[in-house]
Formats: structure tokens, sequence, C-alpha cells
């Protein structure tokens, strides 16, 4: 019966959230990975990016409330999604337009590159902020809960108490998905094949008549698409706040940098290290230890690694130790 | 030319004694900073007072009352010590009723008051730290002090049979302040505390705070925090996870957002809130609404009250000037005597002319404590429904 309790203590304080932080990690990841293979170049606008998309989404389901549709469990916001995706591919291909392409053209180092896409993302804060404002918004719908802690408390009789909200399930679920999605069409479609060789080698690709416009275009497509769902999927879970998607770019960052920049399979690996290690290093351990061990053993204190102020800390100390022990991270990226 | 000196100094004497005089009060209060929204409320229910005074014509044989603002800016101790230099020695002020924060309070009664021998009466303050400051009897406050609070909780959560809390507090002063007061009462009582940790405003999700908040346990959770901020998070977190169902919310929790936000989802949590049943705040709330201000504004009833106790103490001491009536202000704040309402200031003024005793209650139920601040009335609420409900007053 302890082991039980202890399971599912951990289960609830551990395991679930940051299954489900890892997945909205990974996605975000992938897309910054996805830039950097293919154009070059750190996106630091990526947080903000998400922010955007899910500011479309919101609106968009708003609108899509007042006409009193809905999907029934499931919340509004992913029928608002294409929507969503295709306004932020909009503004992303036009800021490509507007502004990458003339420093692709000039062969810009990538440094250069980095500190556009820095001014890229003021610009998309204060837009951002300006269209939808600062303040926390809450728009999941639908069932909140697919085990409640206190129903499960009453029917097994445990003393822990097992919540897996309904947004951790589809989080983790859509990114199965996506991330199934994007492997098929990297590595079977013709598209996915031309971007690919362009990552690899671009000289080559030019020459075998791959389009490099197309190529780029496609990619930020692919890259806006995955950015508004991490968004989105951050969003239902937790809720919507311009400024802590901004906060977001660190443990993104960190996690395309852990796996490998450029390195999609990276990217996913890196975004549940930081997940697990963010969540496990600031979780007080009394209660399971307490459940597990023989009483003697029982801790007094709280067995907590770091406050939980220290959250960002661990991405940063994990960045830290990647870059300087293995520079290409772990699933062999190209070095920073 | 000796019996003409002597006639002058006479009159001089009595003019000095008895004769009508203009006497200045010095409103100082964050008029400008993170308190610009309440302040404008807290100088006008101060004003009001006054005038009642002046109007009356009863204190110290008609003499009138005028206010003199000044800017505490709330967080700038240099900028409140300025201005109230400038109150105390260019205009003359004969008592001060403010400041509003703690921090510029503080400042002010130890570079001003004290060195200058003023009373000052405070509003808004709410730091256990000055209660034990250096005053030489000269400071006051209206307010309750934030050790107070801790108190109060402590005997709510006996009362309830809860014996062991953990708190999350907000991450700054007021929410140290308050985990600090609440676990030190708790302890005091024979009570536990399993965790005090803070929680950092305006995140997006604090599962991880309730993780270890929850490995504490406890039978309840103390939420010192802010109902429109990270307060309202780190609740939302607690019941996703089942890691609490009771709820304890002291002052910065309380507002009728809770009830749409979690409805009856929190029924079996209680709180408290400055609050009193007296009929006092009624009859000040009418009043600033006939006198064109917002009377239910934080801390509006006492200022009114500061002001009136200064006006008040005078009248006792039959002096204006702050040596004297410091000694009386807690004479007229507490009983015996007889009772004092807002709007009824000049029957106190007759009342304490014919040497007869009064208690004022004004607009907060005023009841002076230990070095002069107020014992402060709490209302106790609990979820009933999804519904804030009133149990008592304490």
């Amino acid at each position: 019966m302890d082991l039980l309790n202890a399971l599912v203590a951990l289960l609830n304080f551990v395991v679930i959230p940051a299954t489900a932080y890892g997945a909205q990690l990974a996605l975000g990841a992938l897309g910054v990975t996805l830039i950097y293979g293919i154009l070059r170049f750190s996106n630091f606008a990526h947080g903000d990016t998400m922010a955007l998309g899910t500011g479309f989404v919101i609106l968009v389901t708003w609108w899509l409330q007042s006409l009193g549709v809905s999907l029934g469990p499931l919340p509004t916001a992913f029928l608002a999604l294409p929507f969503g995706i295709a306004a932020t591919a909009a503004v992303v291909l036009l800021t490509d337009r507007g502004v990458y392409r003339f420093y692709r053209r000039q062969k810009a180092a990538p440094v250069i590159l980095v500190i556009v896409s820095m001014g890229v993302m003021f610009v998309m804060n204060g837009v951002t902020r300006f269209v939808i404002g600062v303040e926390e918004i809450r728009f999941a719908d639908g069932a909140r809960f697919l085990i409640n802690a206190n129903e499960f408390k009453k029917s097994t009789g445990l003393a822990e108490g097992l919540a897996f909200k309904a947004s951790q399930a589809q989080t983790i679920a859509a990114a199965v998905l996506v991330v199934a999605l994007l492997f098929w069409f990297l590595n079977k479609t013709r598209t996915g094949k031309s971007m690919r060789a362009y990552s690899d080698n671009e000289d080559l690709a030019l020459l075998s008549g791959i389009n490099p416009e197309r190529v780029v275009a496609v990619t930020w497509i692919i890259a806006s698409g995955l950015a508004v769902i991490a968004g989105t999927l951050y969003g239902l879970d937790k809720s919507f706040k311009a400024f802590n998607y901004f906060q977001l770019l660190l443990p993104v960052f960190a996690s395309a940098i852990v796996g490998g920049l450029g390195s999609p399979l990276g990217a996913i690996a890196g975004g549940f290290l930081i997940a697990f290690s963010e969540v496990g290093l600031t979780y007080a351990w009394k209660k399971v230890a307490t459940y597990v061990l023989p009483e003697a053993l029982a801790p007094d204190g709280l067995a907590q690694l770091l406050s939980t102020d220290y959250k960002f800390a661990v991405s940063f100390a994990l960045l830290i130790v990647v870059l300087l022990f293995k520079p290409t991270g772990l699933f062999k990226g190209k070095s920073v | 030319m000796k019996k003409l000196l002597a006639a002058t100094a006479a009159v001089a004497l009595m003019t000095g004694a008895a004769g009508a005089e203009d006497i200045k009060l010095g409103v100082i209060l964050g008029f400008t900073g993170p308190l610009e929204s309440i302040t404008p409320s807290m100088g006008a229910g101060a004003e009001l007072a006054m005038k009642e005074v002046s109007d009356s014509g009863k204190l110290l044989d008609g003499s009138t009352v005028t206010s003199v603002r000044g800017d505490s800016t709330c967080v700038d101790a240099a900028a409140a010590t300025a201005a109230a230099e400038r109150l105390v020695t260019t205009d003359k002020v004969n008592a001060i009723m403010g400041a509003d924060c703690s921090g510029v309070t503080g400042a002010i009664l130890a570079n001003v008051a004290v060195p200058n021998g003023i009373v000052m009466i405070s509003a808004s303050a709410t730091s256990p730290g000055l209660t034990s400051a250096e005053d030489n009897g000269l400071f006051f406050r209206t307010a309750p002090s934030d050790a107070r609070q801790g108190e109060i909780i402590a005997k709510v959560l006996q009362d309830r049979s809860i014996s062991s809390v953990a708190i999350s507090y907000t991450n700054n002063d007021y929410g140290k302040g308050l985990a600090d007061s609440i676990q030190a009462a708790v302890e005091a009582a024979g009570g536990s505390v399993s965790i005090s940790a803070a929680h950092e405003d305006g995140k997006a999700d604090y599962s991880a705070e309730v993780g270890a908040l929850a490995s504490a346990g406890g039978d309840a959770l103390v939420v010192a925090g802010y109902v429109d901020q990270g307060g309202a998070g780190v609740i939302r977190a607690a019941l996703d996870t089942g890691a609490f169902s009771t709820f304890m919310l002291p002052d910065g929790m309380y507002g009728n957002v809770l009830e749409e936000k979690f409805g009856s989802e929190l029924d079996g949590s209680f709180g408290t809130v400055p609050g009193t049943d007296s009929a006092g705040g009624a009859t000040f709330l009418e009043m600033a609404t006939a006198a064109g201000f917002d009377g239910s504004s934080s801390y509006a009833g006492e200022s009114y009250d500061a002001a009136a106790l200064i006006m008040l103490a005078m009248q006792a001491a039959g002096s204006s000037k702050s040596a004297d009536l410091a000694a009386k202000v807690m004479d007229v704040a507490n009983a015996p005597g007889e009772k004092i309402y807002p709007g009824e200031l000049a029957k106190g003024l007759e009342l304490l002319a014919a040497g007869t005793d009064i208690d004022y209650v004004g607009a907060s139920a005023v009841e002076l404590i230990g070095p002069g601040e107020a014992s402060g009335a709490y209302r106790e609420y609990e979820f009933k429904d999804g519904k804030i409900t009133t149990v008592g007053y304490r």
C-alpha cells in the first residue's frame, strides 16, 4: 500500500506534469532546431512566435465560442488551431520577405542573423501585447480532468490522489502525433528530403536544382506550425500570458542545444531531459521517501534539492554542463 | 511701562491658552506612487473630519483646522522625509496624519516626528516593525499591525481544530512579514507549520510549488498572497492535484473573483479580512458619499479616524501642541466613556470640554492597544456553496 501511495504521489507531482511540460518544450525546441538546421541561425523570436500564434488562436477561439461552436469534451482551441497556424505562418513569411531575406542574400554571418532575430523578437513581443494584452488569459474549455484527484482517492482508497488533466493528455497525444508527422515528412516526402539535403550541404543542394526560396518558405511554415501548436498546448495546460512565453525561450533553447542543435530527435530528448530535471530537482521528496523508506530512515526535512525559485537555473546549469563536455549536444547536432 | 508689559504678556498668555487659532494638520500620504489610487480617498477622509470639526466651532474655543498635504511617495524615504520636514518647519503643522506605507512612515517618524516632537497617526502602515519603533510616545496607528493578523489567523485555525498548516506566501515584504507572523502565532498556540515557502507572482504554473507544499503536508494551506496574482494560481494547482482541499486566506486573498474562479471548489475554506460590523462604518460610507468620495476605498475610514483622534486629543489636552496631546490619544480612543461615531465629532468635543470621558469608535471601531496601534477588527468568512459567507467578527 505504501509503495502504491509513493508511486501515485510520484506520478501526480513529478511524472505527469514533467511529461506534459517536456512535450511542450520538445515541440518548441523542434521549431528552433529546424530553423537552425536549415536557415543556420538561432531564432530568438521563437518564443514570441509562440505567443503571437497562441494569441491568434485565442482570438479565433473567442469568435467560435461566440458562434456557439464547440468540440464537446475537447477544447474549442483545437478547432481554431489551423486558423492560428495560417495567420502566424503569414506573419512569419512576411517577416522573412521583409527582414531575413535581405541578410540571407548578403550571406550575413549567423551571429548577425541572431541579432536580427532579436529585433524581430522585440517587435513581435510588442505586437502580441498590443493585440491581446498583457493579462493572464485562460481559454481552455471542455472537460478538465481525465482522472480527478478526489475521485481517485475515493475509488481506490489510497491516501494519495492522482490527477490527470485533460490538457496534459491532449498535450502528450498531440506531441506524439505532430512528431510522427514531422518525421514522416522529413524522411519520406520529396520536399522533406530536399530540406534535409539543403541542411546537409547547401551548395550541393543548389547544384542539384533544389529551389532555396521554397525550402526556406516551407521551413518557416513548419516552424510556425510547431510554434503555434506548442504555444496553444502550453496555454491550454497552464494559462496564456505574453511574458511567460518570452521566458519560455530559455528552456526551449536549452532543450534544443542539450539535444544537439539541428537534430530533431535531440530536440525531443532535450525537451524531456530539461523538463524532468526542472521538476525532479525542485520537488520535495519527503512524501515519497516517507512512504518507501523504513520509518527510522524517513527524512525530517523536505528532501528538496533546490527551491522551486531556481527552476530556470536548472536549465542554465544543464546547458553549461552540456556545452562544456559535449558541445554538439547529446545527439551530435552542429556545434554552436 | 511695567504695567503695560505685564498686561501685554497676560493678554498674550490668554490668547495662547484659550483664544481661537488656526490649527494646521499635516496629511502626508503617497499621492504619487504605488498607492496613488487609494490615497485620494484617504486624504479626503482625513479632511472630512477636519471640516466637521472646523464647522462645529467647538474645538478649543472655536479654532479652525486646515489640512496641509505632503507627498510621501510611499517608496522614497528621502522624498517623504523632505516633505515632512517642510510641513513641520515651514508650514508649522501641529501634528501629522500619515504616512501611508510602512517604510516611509518609519523614516518620517525617526527623522522628523521624533526630533521635532510631532505626533503622527498613520491610517495604513501595518508593518510589525513599527510596534517596537523608537517613538517617544508620539506614534499611533489606526491600522492593525500585520502581527495582529497572524494572531487572529492562529486563533481561527485553532477554533477549527486545524493544528498543522503549510504556508505559501508571495515573495515580497508583505507576504514574508505576514507568513512569519502567522508561523510565530501558530507555533505559539501549539500548532505546527510544516513548510513556509515563497511563490513568485505572475507565473503560468504553480504545480512545482504545490508539489513541495504537498510533500510537506498539513491540514490546510495558508495562502498569503494576492487574489489577482500568484495566490489564485497556487490554489488552482493545489485543487487540481488534490494536494489541499482546505485553504486559509489572509486579507490579500479576499475578493469576489474567488467566487468566479473557483465557485464551490473552495467550500470549507475560510479567511479573514479587515472589517467591522460597527454602526460607524455605515455612517461613514454615507458621509463619504455625501462629500463626494468613495468611503469604501481601503483605509479611508481609518484616515478619518486618525484625523479625528488628533483633534479630540487636542480638546482633551486643552492644547493644540503635540507635546500635550500625545498623552491624550489613548484616553479618547479607548473605553471608558461615551461612544462617539463618525459625524458626532461635535458631540465628542462638547463632552470633552465638559470634562466627560469619551470612547471614540469612529468608522473603523478604533481600539488602541500596546504602544498605540489598532487592535484590528477582522471579519471571518467562509465559502458556502461557492459564496463568501460571513461567519463572525474578531
